[in-house]
């Protein structure tokens, strides 16, 4: 079966401008070579720190900015001209990180959530308002909040609303920008949940963009670790959490805060920050951060490579990486353990 | 055992509105021994934030504190002059926030910014003493080069930096007291990492004590000592951070510890905590946390829970914790 989205070679380059002149200075590779695919029902998670290039990369796949190089192919057809490209528009919808920037604060919610069925042609005033109210309902909403405007709602209840905005047009793929960061962490379970409930409903697929490994883990099938504008490990998410083979992502794994104050100062961590991608370092891109760089990683770059079935490092060490160190399956405490067990039933018990 | 640092007792910030005064913090006590940090936990809106302000007496009008002490080494804060407190804000207390981009003024290098916190403590100084101190300021916080970053203006930093510029600046005059609200919210969770493992580096430095303000449970395993969970304008959970971890007594704090997803654990749903923090004009009656809580009864309706001792060195505001027991009672 094609695969619902497949991104080969995406390239997208910056030219610098330096001086007042304006000539030109050096290019930023902000997406240097990115290849991946998501299966119908599926999410993936494109995991890594901020200038990573994941939301560039995000932003190539809705094709809000146009590649360098590379395809996209959306159900099997290569997006290149006008006509694709509106079919994308609707198929494709788009979560963003800050719920407080993505929505016009001169619209009520109500018109915010028909607009893009306005845009698309969908129904006509009363079935757009009758779907509207089934939206709100959808994401946990009540009607009269469609006469609301934004200000009105908190971070929690913005993102549901971007949410529901987003599945008007009933789409296949939803990129999800960030939906979690800028929210409390009570507030992000909410949300996860919601869309995990909505993707089984609706059979939706997600391209799940997330800095933080501990919310990919309750959303993503298979994940995608990228630095510096490159997928540096590729795996299903059992694999990928349990035996990582890309020293990268041990080191986001191990920067996780663990709600166990017992396990407290037991990793070291990364150093330094993210390179420009102006200049790249010269070989493996991670090799100034790796605590297992040898001499042949200051000078050759690493491909992406098969280490097993549907699991992909880019270390020239990946099968010689030590052990990894599962110790966060060390687990809460009992007591706490069985609090939480009886949290989950009385709360079941309460919805039922 | 010793004085603790700061004692905050039965403190009260109100605001006056158009639906009478309403009290975003509403009778705390707290305590911050030497050399330790308290974490101060719950979501946005629990007045946590409310509170750090209230102990650098900057509440934002129309809010004012209404009642209570703050003992910062023997002295009530309340109680000083404006200028006294000037005094203490920077020298004694500093405080960081969440988003250092909005916290460091754009238009000046962080070495001038720096130098001018020092000077306004220190006015017989040099130029070229105080651009010293400043390096080594930087220093202390590990950045690069800091000769040469002491000209750098704050867009050319990455957020990392930004945020230990801030530390560097809270520390110049060697503050007995850090509050640091929620330090590393805005950052990817490898700097928020190096950035708390900083603040751990210091504080056993210095001997200076934190009051760390984050709504994830998670930094606060990392970090406290001591735990506060506040719940609108409450704090409705106390104890060693052990104890909180190992023995969670409020169904509130059961919820956040509930909301972290975790990767020891192959969880389809999260355990969230339905529904949001009320405001603090819409308050409502008895527990206040009663309409979001699966353990409610009638009874949770009526009185509002006093903070007791629930477990030696233990106080959790909750009549149905523990919890275990409770539920045995509905069954």
């Amino acid at each position: 079966m094609t695969p619902l989205l497949q991104v080969e070679g995406l390239e997208k380059h910056y030219p610098t401008k330096s001086g007042l002149l304006g000539r030109s200075g050096g290019v930023v590779r902000a997406v240097d070579g990115v290849s991946f695919s998501i299966a119908r029902g599926e999410t993936l998670a494109l995991v890594g720190e901020s200038g990573c290039g994941k939301s560039t990369t995000a932003r190539l796949v809705l094709r809000l900015i146009e590649p360098t190089a590379g395809t996209v192919r959306f159900d099997g057809i290569e997006v290149s001209g006008k006509a694709e490209l509106r079919a994308l528009r609707r198929r494709v919808q788009v979560v963003f990180q800050d719920p407080y920037a993505s929505l016009n604060p001169r619209l009520r919610v109500g018109e915010a959530i028909a607009e893009p069925m306005e845009v698309h042609g969908v129904g006509d005033a009363s079935s757009r308002a009758a779907r509207v109210q089934e939206l709100l309902g959808l994401v946990g909403l009540a009607p009269y909040h469609a006469q609301r405007y934004p200000h009105e709602f908190s971070g929690g209840q913005r993102q549901r609303i971007g949410i529901a905005r987003a599945l008007a047009v009933q789409p296949e793929l939803v990129v999800c920008d960030e939906p979690v960061s800028a929210l409390d962490v009570s507030i992000q379970a909410q949300v996860v949940n919601l869309l995990k409930d909505l993707q089984q409903r609706f059979g939706l697929s997600y391209l799940f963009i997330a800095h933080d490994l501990a919310v990919v883990r309750h959303m993503a099938d298979r994940v995608a670790v990228m630095y510096l504008g490159q997928i540096v490990e590729t795996a299903p998410k059992r694999t990928l959490f349990a035996a990582p083979r890309h020293p990268y992502t041990r080191a986001l794994l191990a920067a996780i805060p663990h709600p166990d104050p017992r396990r407290r100062g037991r990793v070291a961590h990364l150093g330094g920050d993210v390179p420009s991608p102006v200049n790249p370092p010269p070989g493996c891109r991670f090799h100034t951060r790796c605590p297992h760089a040898q001499p042949i990683c200051r000078e050759q770059a690493p491909p992406l490579r098969e280490i097993a079935t549907a699991h992909a490092s880019a270390c020239h060490f990946a099968e010689d990486l030590p052990a990894f160190d599962a110790a966060a399956a060390e687990g809460i405490a009992p007591l706490a353990a069985q609090r939480l067990a009886l949290y989950a039933a009385a709360k079941a018990r309460r919805s039922a | 055992m010793s004085q603790p640092l700061l004692q905050i007792e039965g403190l009260r910030t109100v605001f006056r509105s158009s639906v009478g005064e309403i009290a975003a913090v509403d009778g705390v006590d707290l305590a911050v021994p030497r050399g330790r940090t308290l974490g101060i936990v719950g979501e946005s809106g629990c007045g946590k934030s409310m509170l750090s302000l209230s102990v650098m007496r900057l509440v934002p009008p129309p809010g004012r504190i209404a009642a209570g002490r703050v003992m910062l080494e023997g002295r009530n804060l309340l109680e000083l002059s404006p200028a006294g407190m000037r005094e203490v804000r920077g020298s004694r207390v500093a405080m960081i926030f969440q988003e250092p981009m909005t916290s460091l003024n754009p238009v000046h290098s962080i070495g001038r910014q720096i130098t001018e916190a020092m000077r306004a403590h220190d006015k017989t100084a040099s130029a070229a003493e105080l651009r010293d101190r400043a390096i080594e300021a930087l220093k202390r916080v590990r950045i690069p080069a800091p000769e040469r970053r002491f000209d750098d203006y704050p867009h050319q930093l990455s957020g990392g930096m930004r945020q230990r510029v801030m530390i560097a600046m809270a520390l110049a005059c060697r503050p007995a007291l850090l509050i640091a609200d929620e330090p590393t919210t805005a950052l990817d969770v490898t700097v928020q990492a190096q950035i708390l493992d900083l603040l751990r580096e210091l504080q056993a430095e210095t001997g200076m004590s934190i009051i760390l303000i984050t709504h994830d449970l998670g930094v606060v395993a990392e970090m406290a000592d001591e735990v506060a969970v506040m719940y609108a304008g409450r704090v409705i959970e106390r104890a060693a951070a052990t104890d909180i971890f190992a023995s969670p007594q409020h169904p509130y704090t059961l919820g956040l510890l509930g909301s972290i997803p975790r990767l020891d654990e192959d969880r389809e749903r999260l355990l969230a905590i339905e529904g949001a923090v009320p405001p603090p004009f819409a308050l409502p009656k008895g527990c206040r946390f009663h309409p979001r809580c699966p353990f409610a009864i009638e009874a949770c309706k009526a009185a509002q829970p006093a903070l007791e001792q629930i477990a030696p060195d233990h106080l959790a505001a909750c009549i149905r914790a523990p919890v275990e027991q409770a539920v045995e009672l509905v069954a």
